[in-house]
């Protein structure tokens, strides 16, 4: 039954692809192609997130965790790989989710795309990344996992760079293709070592094994270390670059240069929260090494706060809710590093819910101003598009954390997690934590008054045409806010609350000594009100700056122009990079090609030799003078040197 | 089937159709058209005869199976014998499937002599085929250089405006290497009075001869793979070739010297082959790093490729000489999925050149408005050449990182950023070819491919995604031999420091 949640998405995927490779000239034609293509896709996702439902019931509510074997894959020696599917509530968490957001945007695209010629190309590619997704979630090993991975890379790079016309699209696609794959070099060789270390790369076995191996050293790299601590390390690099942390983050903002369903299903809602999957995933491993996990803790709350403060200055509405995610990521991580495994996950599935509705919700403000996304060029529509503005209002709620909705629920019980491990990184990560929740309830005040409140600052011709979305579009908006409103409420308890040990199973490993999200439920009154109080005064700050005294940001970031250009600039990352790594990679390659190649290999080797042996010959051939005198002469000297040897020869 | 010469038939069958096509008279046309026809059926029957071999081999032993025995110079020892193993079985396969397909790719382009053109495949498809199942050197060493001989011509006369410079270079090359081969093999025949290989492979030479010979042979394999840096030969011999050639050079030709290693240098000279262990991985990194560096500078489509191509094979040597079964099956799947990729990325760009006659990247861009059958083609190789799961090139790269990990981890990262740039250059080059808006006037009435190219294409799409998804197919039948390899590799390996310990 897992294998039909599964496979359906590619099934619709193969074929919408081959209905966009075979699209017909003829305009009639061509529009059935179109609707019969969304039918197929957004069918084949809807089967497939009913059938995720009744997976959920039987692995969770039945209590029946299972694997389901395909296909051998690989086979070389002790490496033994299979095509599996693992159902356990883990997966089966996943499965549910990334069904059920995957199917609300399949739907809102029909209302989205309909404008555009590619739309069987866009649903098929759509279909093709939940197919990854569910391959990733769902797998038994490491290698299948890296199989979605780089699957989802591959559907990311596609739907990043789907309006190929566009320069900065097909820049921003290589972009991520590339930072991705960076982290996926660190994820292979995390793979290899724990091939190295257990013989295997399956994850029972290696679960089973890893308490075994809790005191284990191995030579790496020319020294000997930890061996679980290296493991770890290596493959949260892979998270790293997946869930856009710190330092492989870059990839995260320009891939809003993708249309919005895009940023909300793989970009929001569960490509980039990967990472976070597989820290938890990979929990009876991180459990054995408390560097990797305080390395977690602190790339997680650095990422969330650096992100928050990039946040707080963009225009670009999407690029805001961008470094949202990235900040949010953050906090799932940290929950992570300080055990709180099922409090990351449970941040994971909320944050889907109205983090997809924000970005939708977003796509609904560009559909209605004609395609603008500066925000700076809004305002003043809040009654013009009512249901958006009502969605948006839930969305942000829910993100900043305001009780009854989804955040309250699954922030609130990370950042007590982590005041309650009572350890240095775990102050760390709490203290940025509140400040970033701050942030957080202020860039989305600032979202959502700038784009709906005060003066019309767009044109005329655009104001006349801003028009509310058709139902296609506003239902999938009110299906994930109502996923915003209750989702938190309705799984506090089964995720991180009394019926967490039953839920879970053995699906997330903890040691009893690490009981950070145990000891949460018993923290002082005011870590527990501390974030709701932030983030109220990140609202308050908000209003104060744009409805109060609507100059003041604009003095304030002539005041602190330095401190503005840092935010604007992304604290100058891509400038970095692009100066570190990507222009010496082409002064090099264009170096090695012409003066390596060219003058040292072939001026030396073969070019050189060729010359030689010409310029010997023409010497040569310069000897054959064709006078009689100039042989006789060669010979009469040969005859005397000859004579002087046999002679030298004799009276020695 | 014992009695049945069924390799001497895959072997020699090409031959009697290069023969049949010169008996060809009659109109040009006419005489062009029967050629292709008959070189056509030529290759496709025996591509099915060698689909036999593999049907009918058995996967459980590592010994060498349909083995054809005759005398040939009885005065000297040297007799004609063949066998294929676990090792070579499937380069049997990738010849006989990349000549049919090459010579669907010439129906039209090539159009000049195409009876001597269509000659010239196939005498180089036997001499490929005798190459991989030969089991005596001398006959080995006939058909080694033997190749050299129709792919100097198909490049000399056939290529582009600079092939007369290529041709030499690349015959000179390789030749150079060989010449040193034949030397070392006149020792060997010394040393141990025979010239079969399987004798030889359980010979055991001393050590310190071992060093010489196994040189001599790396001048040739070097050259072959092509390592770094006696690879300058390949963009050139590629630019230069017609595509075909270009197919056959990559799909095949590369696969000579890799092969050599794992025949010759690992298990006749496992002691030197331990000493000089450092030299090929050090070469195999600089590879990796510095062509795809180089790849990522290039302007022309074909000489990206051929260095990609480079940089690709530097997996296989340090896979070779892991000496772990990961990295030897991964080697050699590496050799395999490369065989088909990079044949059918110079196949894909055979399809734009002979519509627009250049291969610069600069005159395309926006191909996909016109031909989005062939932007999906191009993708999908492009993914299979960046290593993606799921692909055949993800296999063997995964493999042999995972033998190289075991052995030395500095060298397995090393090796892994070529998977980074890997993903730098060939996403660069699919962007400015494929994507982007559609201005440049001469591409506005660019077709998208016709029936025949991709009847060219589907089987290697479909090989592609069958080696990335289930790979046993491929895996099993070489279990047995390459652990056999490693058995004899290590027990070899235990005498000789068994001498060394009992001497001290």
């Amino acid at each position: 039954m897992a294998a039909i949640a599964v496979f359906l998405p590619l099934l619709g995927s193969i074929i919408a692809g081959l209905m966009a490779l075979f699209t017909p000239e003829d305009k009639d034609r061509r529009a059935r192609f179109d609707t019969l293509s969304q039918w197929v896709t957004c069918g084949a996702m809807i089967l497939s997130a009913v059938v995720a439902a009744f997976v959920f019931a039987d692995v969770v509510g039945g209590g029946r965790p299972h694997t389901v074997e395909l296909l051998t894959w690989i086979d070389s020696g002790a490496l033994e790989v299979s095509w599996a599917l693992k159902m356990d509530t883990l997966s089966a968490v996943m499965l549910l989710t990334v069904t059920s957001v995957a199917a609300v945007i399949h739907v809102y695209s029909v209302g989205y795309m309909h404008h555009d010629p590619g739309i069987p190309r866009f649903m098929s590619y759509l279909s093709l990344f939940t197919f990854f997704m569910l391959m990733l979630v769902t797998a038994d090993n490491l290698v299948q996992l890296f199989f979605g991975w780089e699957g989802v890379g591959l559907a990311s790079y596609l739907l990043i760079g789907f309006w190929y016309d566009r320069p900065s699209a097909n820049a921003a696609a290589i972009k991520a293709f590339i930072v991705n794959r960076i982290g996926d070099f660190g994820f292979a060789l995390g793979i290899f070592a724990v091939f190295v270390l257990f013989q295997s790369i399956h994850f029972d076995t290696i679960f089973a094994a890893a308490p075994g191996k809790a005191d284990a050293v191995f030579q790496v790299f020319g020294g000997e270390f930890h061996a679980l601590t290296v493991i770890c390390l290596l493959l949260f690099v892979g998270a790293m670059g997946k869930s856009a942390q710190l330092g492989l983050h870059t990839w995260l903002p320009d891939a809003m240069e993708g249309p919005t369903p895009v940023s909300a299903l793989i970009h929001a809602a569960t490509m980039v929260t990967a990472g976070v999957f597989m820290v938890a995933r990979l929990s009876p491993l991180f459990e054995f090494s408390e560097i990797a996990l305080a390395v977690v803790t602190i790339v997680g709350a650095s990422t969330a706060i650096f992100a928050a403060t990039v946040g707080c200055v963009q225009n670009d509405i999407k690029r805001v809710i961008a470094y949202s995610t990235c900040s949010q990521l953050g906090y799932m991580f940290f929950a992570c590093g300080v055990s709180a495994y099922s409090a990351g996950i449970f941040h994971l599935m909320t944050h889907a819910f109205f983090k997809a509705l924000l970005f939708l919700g977003a796509g609904s403000v560009i559909h209605a101003m004609s395609d603008e996304q500066d925000m700076r060029r809004m305002g003043g529509i809040y009654k013009t598009i009512p249901v958006t503005y009502a969605v948006m209002w839930i969305g942000s709620l829910a993100l900043a954390g305001i009780w009854p909705f989804a955040g309250f629920f699954s922030k609130d019980i990370i950042l007590e997690a982590a005041w309650a491990a009572h350890t240095g990184v775990g102050s760390y990560a709490f203290w940025l934590g509140i400040l970033a929740a701050f942030l957080t309830a202020f860039y989305s005040w600032r979202l959502l008054l700038m784009t709906f409140h005060g003066a019309p600052r767009a044109d005329e011709k655009v104001m006349a045409h801003v028009h509310e979305s058709p139902m296609v579009m506003l239902i999938p908006l009110l299906l994930l806010a109502a996923g915003a409103l209750f989702a938190g409420y309705i799984g506090y308890q089964w995720f991180v609350g009394a019926d967490a040990p039953g839920f879970w199973g053995n699906a997330v490993f903890v040691l009893p000594e690490h009981s950070a999200l145990e000891d949460a439920h018993h923290v002082p009154a005011w870590v527990k009100f501390l974030p709701l109080v932030v983030a109220a005064g990140g609202i308050g700050l908000a209003f104060i700056l744009y409805v109060l005294s609507p100059n003041l940001p604009g003095l304030l970031a002539e005041r602190f122009r330095a401190v503005y250009q840092f935010l604007l600039n992304k604290w100058y990352f891509d400038e970095l990079y692009d100066w570190l790594f990507v222009r010496p990679a082409f002064v090099l390659g264009r170096g090695f090609w012409k003066s390596g190649d060219g003058a040292l290999i072939d001026g030396v080797g073969p070019d050189g030799v060729a010359a030689a042996t010409r310029n010997l010959a023409r010497r040569i051939a310069g000897l054959q003078t064709g006078y009689l005198y100039h042989y006789a002469f060669a010979m009469l000297i040969g005859v005397a040197i000859l004579i002087t040897w046999y002679l030298w020869q004799r009276g020695g | 089937m014992a009695h049945f010469p069924l390799l001497s038939l895959v072997t020699f069958l090409p031959l009697v159709g290069a023969g049949f096509i010169l008996t060809i008279r009659g109109e040009p046309d006419v005489v062009a058209r029967n050629a292709r026809r008959v070189a056509m059926w030529t290759s496709l029957v025996t591509f099915v005869l060698s689909l036999f071999i593999w049907f009918n081999f058995d996967n459980s032993t590592a010994a060498f199976q349909f083995q054809e025995r005759a005398d040939w110079m009885p005065a000297f020892n040297i007799s004609y014998r063949l066998g294929v193993d676990g090792i070579s079985l499937f380069f049997v396969l990738l010849t006989t499937l990349l000549t049919p397909v090459c010579v669907l790719a010439s129906w039209e382009s090539i159009t000049e002599r195409v009876k001597e053109y269509m000659v010239a495949f196939l005498v180089m498809e036997t001499m490929m085929v005798g190459m991989f199942c030969a089991l005596d050197l001398v006959v080995f060493y006939v058909f080694f250089e033997g190749v050299l001989i129709p792919m100097f011509l198909i490049i000399g006369v056939w290529g582009g405006p600079r092939r007369v410079y290529s041709a030499f270079k690349f015959f000179l090359y390789t030749l150079a290497g060989s010449v040193l081969m034949l030397v070392a093999m006149l020792v060997m025949y010394l040393y141990a009075g025979t010239t079969d290989i399987p004798t030889l492979m359980s010979y055991r030479f001393p050590p310190e001869v071992q060093i010489w010979l196994w040189l001599a042979f790396f001048a040739s394999f070097a050259v072959k793979v092509p390592m770094w840096p006696v690879h300058t030969w390949l963009p050139d011999a590629h630019v230069e070739a017609p595509t075909a050639g270009s197919v056959i050079l990559a799909g095949v030709l590369l696969k000579f010297g890799g092969y050599g290693f794992l025949r010759f240098s690992l298990p006749m000279f496992p002691d030197a082959s331990v000493t000089f262990t450092p030299l090929i991985y050090t070469l195999s990194i600089v590879a990796v790093i510095y062509t795809s560096l180089v790849a990522l500078a290039q302007e022309d489509m074909k000489k990206l490729i051929a260095y990609s191509s480079v940089a690709h094979m530097g997996f296989v040597t340090v896979g070779a000489f892991t000496v772990t079964v990961q990295g030897i099956e991964g080697a050699i799947y590496q050799m395999l999925s490369h065989g088909i990729v990079s044949a059918a990325l110079f196949l894909i760009v055979g399809v734009v050149y002979d519509r627009m006659h250049s291969r610069d990247i600069e005159t395309y861009g926006g191909l996909v408005h016109r031909m989005p059958g062939y932007a999906l083609v191009f993708m999908l190789f492009m993914l299979a050449s960046v290593g993606l799961p799921g692909t055949g090139g993800f296999i063997g790269e995964f493999l042999v990182l995972v033998g190289v990990f075991q052995v030395n981890t500095w060298v397995a990262a090393l090796t892994a950023t070529g998977v980074v740039l890997g993903a730098a250059y060939m996403l660069y080059l699919y962007r400015r070819v494929i994507f982007g808006k559609l201005t440049k006037a001469h591409l506005q009435r660019i077709t998208d491919m016709s029936p025949r190219e991709v009847a060219v294409f589907a089987p290697l799409v479909i090989l592609v995604l069958w080696m990335g998804i289930y790979p046993p197919s491929f895996l099993d039948p070489m279990h047995a031999s390459v652990e056999n390899l490693i058995q004899q590799f290590e027990l070899a390996r235990a005498v000789t420091e068994g001498v060394a310990l009992a001497g001290r």
